[in-house]
């Protein structure tokens, strides 16, 4: 199975990184303890699993020689039906109008004789366990691993995406296996999991899946995180994102010319979602891929620094990750380290609280630091805590008030 | 050394000097016939054929009507008198050829399975080897809901779709287009004859010959914003699909003037008739007029007033692309 990544760029680029990942001692005791249970028990013997990573073909699914897609396809949740067995899609603003046999954009979903169907439930191409970190949710349990699955599909077609090879394709194209919403859960379980991740490619066209999923989770106490690009129509936001306990949303730029030109999409209704998250109390929290040239202007950070301190507040975490030449943007450079500096320095003298530098293994941005008294509060090496010192949701320093999920 | 490289420098000059002469002597007549002939010859040939008995009494067409509404519409653009020499220009033997038909719609709409008979028939007299030629398209599934019989036996006409062999996992681009393409026009055909349906797009416009090549890449949803502009184009810019398809056969014998690229009964007609060219952009130009005026003949709206007039045929024309011709003065138009 290929790599999967969770963000635009954030790819698991040194396997020495995930075995420490796995092994590193938490110092939060408790935390700790727990993690090296988990990580002990969930690892065994085998340094693949030490690593972190379950590639599909060790899931413990039922033997599957053929896939029936009828298993998979389920009436699509957000449509309008037209005329000549048309339908519009109400997922994301695209609003796609599909004819009788044919598909939308996002490649997962058909129509059929006037009805529209989702084609990827439980229909999952990617599963691995993984460090919440690497979606990355810095303020949501650290320390803890996250059930993370994906199916083929998504609703942009980012220039840059890492995931290509399962977003950019058809539900077709890419060897699945069926994974029911209570066998995702009963995973998430055997593997110590207290999250599913939504991530990979696109949650937003997965969504009835999303949903079913996390129902499932709840009903046997396991969260449900979505790492997403946000570009979703509000009422299917509130829907399936409502059932979320933590969101991730790439916002991968901060004018409209780069997402016509490099994502094939758009800024505003992106930015609707973040506000609307806000609104819905969901932690959320947000990366931003920095890429030469295209989105990495002085103006372009200021003004996102800005309009999330205005519209979100300066709490909400932000990160600014490191782009890696790939698929249709192999011909620009890594994002040199300076480059993510300056982006942090400008959010930080915006006011922001929380400013990451991501992608870029052992940079001190990668920790968390209490905003008043300046002290380390979770220190991390590369996708996971290896120190949490955060107290009832404060600094054991200051006492101030650090916003997140922090305990279970 | 020819013949021709031992003249000398005074044989050269003494036989320009005779041109010279020569034209002089045949004065104005001759350059305007000579201009005329240039002028003739730059232009695309784009051929249709009809033949109002193709289903005789019935609604099936009929074979042999089919074969010979094929040889009329290929002598007439190739200008030849027997029905096998288009196609030994065509084509060589030992050269492996894919008629890439279109199967989305079904039985209703899809490539004429008499039609593809046909071509089969003409490869084979035209020294194709029967397992040298591959029917396909996308989705074996869909060729068999078309009516294709599916076959992978050696020695025999080939029929299958791309998901039995895949795509090529490293991406062919050029502009807006980043695809895999099917791993049977990159590793199983040296030469395409390109079997689209004359169809209305809700997205295009229009669906004919150029788009037909969204059938042989993994991602074609993504390419349907803006009206398939500038994708189609983009797309048929790429080495593999622009160097390998040597001839459009447009299935015209149902065509669908609305709702399409789905069968809608409702909105199809029999225009009993192929349409046939070497320059895709000149076809698509063409066919789009005959479905334009199917439309006006049913009081529907133009396409302009619809908008979406199939803007990705001028593209396809521009200077980036080049790829044909859609100026109707430089489309000879040849009906029989």
């Amino acid at each position: 199975m290929a790599r999967q990544t969770d963000v635009d760029g954030n790819a698991e680029r040194d396997p020495k990184l995930r075995a420490v990942s796995a092994l590193a001692p938490a110092l939060d005791r408790r935390a700790f303890l727990k993690c090296a249970a988990m990580a002990g028990a969930t690892a065994g013997a085998t340094y693949g699993l030490a690593r972190l990573v379950l590639p599909l073909s060790a899931l413990p699914l039922p033997a599957q020689p053929t896939q029936d897609d009828a298993q998979f396809t389920v009436e699509a949740k957000f449509y309008e039906k037209l005329p000549n067995r048309k339908i519009k899609c109400k997922l994301c603003p695209r609003e796609c109008t599909v004819g009788d046999r044919e598909r939308g954009y996002c490649g997962v979903r058909e129509n059929h004789g006037g009805t529209y169907y989702s084609l990827v439930h439980s229909r999952v191409c990617a599963a691995h366990v993984d460090p919440i970190e690497k979606k990355p949710l810095f303020h949501y349990l650290p320390g803890t691993l996250a059930f993370s699955i994906a199916t083929a599909g998504c609703n942009v077609n980012c220039k840059f995406c890492q995931n290509w090879d399962i977003s950019q394709v058809r539900p077709e194209q890419v060897p699945a296996q069926y994974a029911p919403p209570k066998m995702v859960a009963e995973l998430a379980n055997q593997n110590h999991c207290p999250t599913i991740a939504y991530t990979y490619s696109e949650p937003v066209i997965f969504s009835e899946y999303v949903m079913d999923a996390a129902d499932a989770g709840h009903d046997a106490g396991i969260r449900s995180v979505v790492v997403s690009n946000g570009y979703i129509q509000n009422e299917a936001l509130k829907t399936a994102y409502g059932k979320m306990d933590a969101v991730k949303i790439d916002l991968k730029a901060f004018t409209e010319s780069y997402y016509r030109d490099v994502i094939t999409g758009e800024l505003k209704p992106v930015l609707e979602s973040l506000v609307a998250l806000q609104k819905m109390g969901k932690w959320t929290e947000i990366v931003y891929l920095v890429v030469p040239t295209l989105n990495d202007s002085e103006a372009e950070f200021k003004g996102l620094a800005r309009w999330v301190k205005t519209n979100l507040g300066a709490d909400v975490p932000v990160h600014f990750t490191q782009f890696h030449p790939e698929y249709l943007l192999k011909n620009l450079p890594i994002t040199p380290v300076p480059t993510l500096e300056r982006a942090k320095a400008i959010a930080d003298a915006e006011g922001l609280h929380y400013v990451y530098i991501g992608n870029v293994p052992g940079h001190p941005a990668q920790n968390t630091y209490c905003p008043k008294c300046r002290r380390m509060l979770v220190e991390r090496v590369g996708f996971t805590a290896s120190q949490m010192l955060i107290r009832k949701g404060a600094c054991p320093f200051c006492n101030q008030a650090i916003p997140g999920i922090w305990h279970a | 050394m020819d013949h021709e490289s031992n003249k000398s420098r005074r044989d050269f000059l003494k036989n320009c000097i005779a041109g010279g002469v020569i034209l002089g002597a045949s004065g104005k007549l001759r350059l305007l016939e000579a201009a005329e002939h240039t002028s003739l010859s730059a232009k695309s040939r784009v051929a249709i054929a009809r033949d109002a008995m193709l289903r005789g009494s019935g609604s099936a067409v009929d074979s042999g009507r089919m074969l010979n509404l094929l040889d009329r519409a290929m002598q007439t653009l190739f200008e030849l008198d027997h029905p096998v020499e288009p196609w030994k220009k065509l084509v060589r033997p030992g050269e492996r050829v894919g008629i890439k038909v279109n199967a989305l719609g079904g039985r209703g709409l899809s490539s004429n399975l008499q039609l593809v008979e046909a071509i089969c028939e003409r490869l084979q007299e035209a020294g194709i080897k029967a397992g040298d030629i591959v029917i396909w398209d996308r989705d074996t599934a869909e060729l068999e809901h078309s009516g294709f019989h599916v076959s992978t036996a050696e020695g025999r006409t080939q029929c299958f779709g791309t998901d039995r062999v895949g795509y090529e996992d490293e991406l062919a681009t050029y502009g807006s287009v980043g695809s895999r393409l099917s791993k049977i026009l990159t590793q199983r055909c040296d030469a395409i004859v390109n079997v689209p349906v004359l169809k209305d797009h809700d997205g295009a416009g229009v669906t004919i010959a150029l788009k037909n090549m969204y059938g042989v890449i993994h991602n074609p949803n993504k390419y349907h914003p803006n009206g398939c502009n500038p994708y189609i184009a983009d797309l048929n810019m790429l080495p593999a699909i622009r160097s390998k398809v040597r001839l459009t056969i447009c299935d015209a014998t149902t065509a669908c003037y609305e709702g399409g690229p789905g069968f809608k009964p409702q909105y199809s007609w029999k225009e009993n008739a192929l349409i046939v060219s070497q320059d895709p952009v000149a076809l698509d130009y063409s066919g789009w007029r005959i479905i334009e005026s199917k439309r006006a003949e049913k009081k529907m709206k133009s396409f302009e007033a619809e908008r979406r007039t199939p803007r990705y045929i001028a593209t396809a024309a521009d200077a980036q692309h080049r790829l044909g011709t859609n100026d109707p003065q430089r489309i000879a138009l040849v009906e029989v």
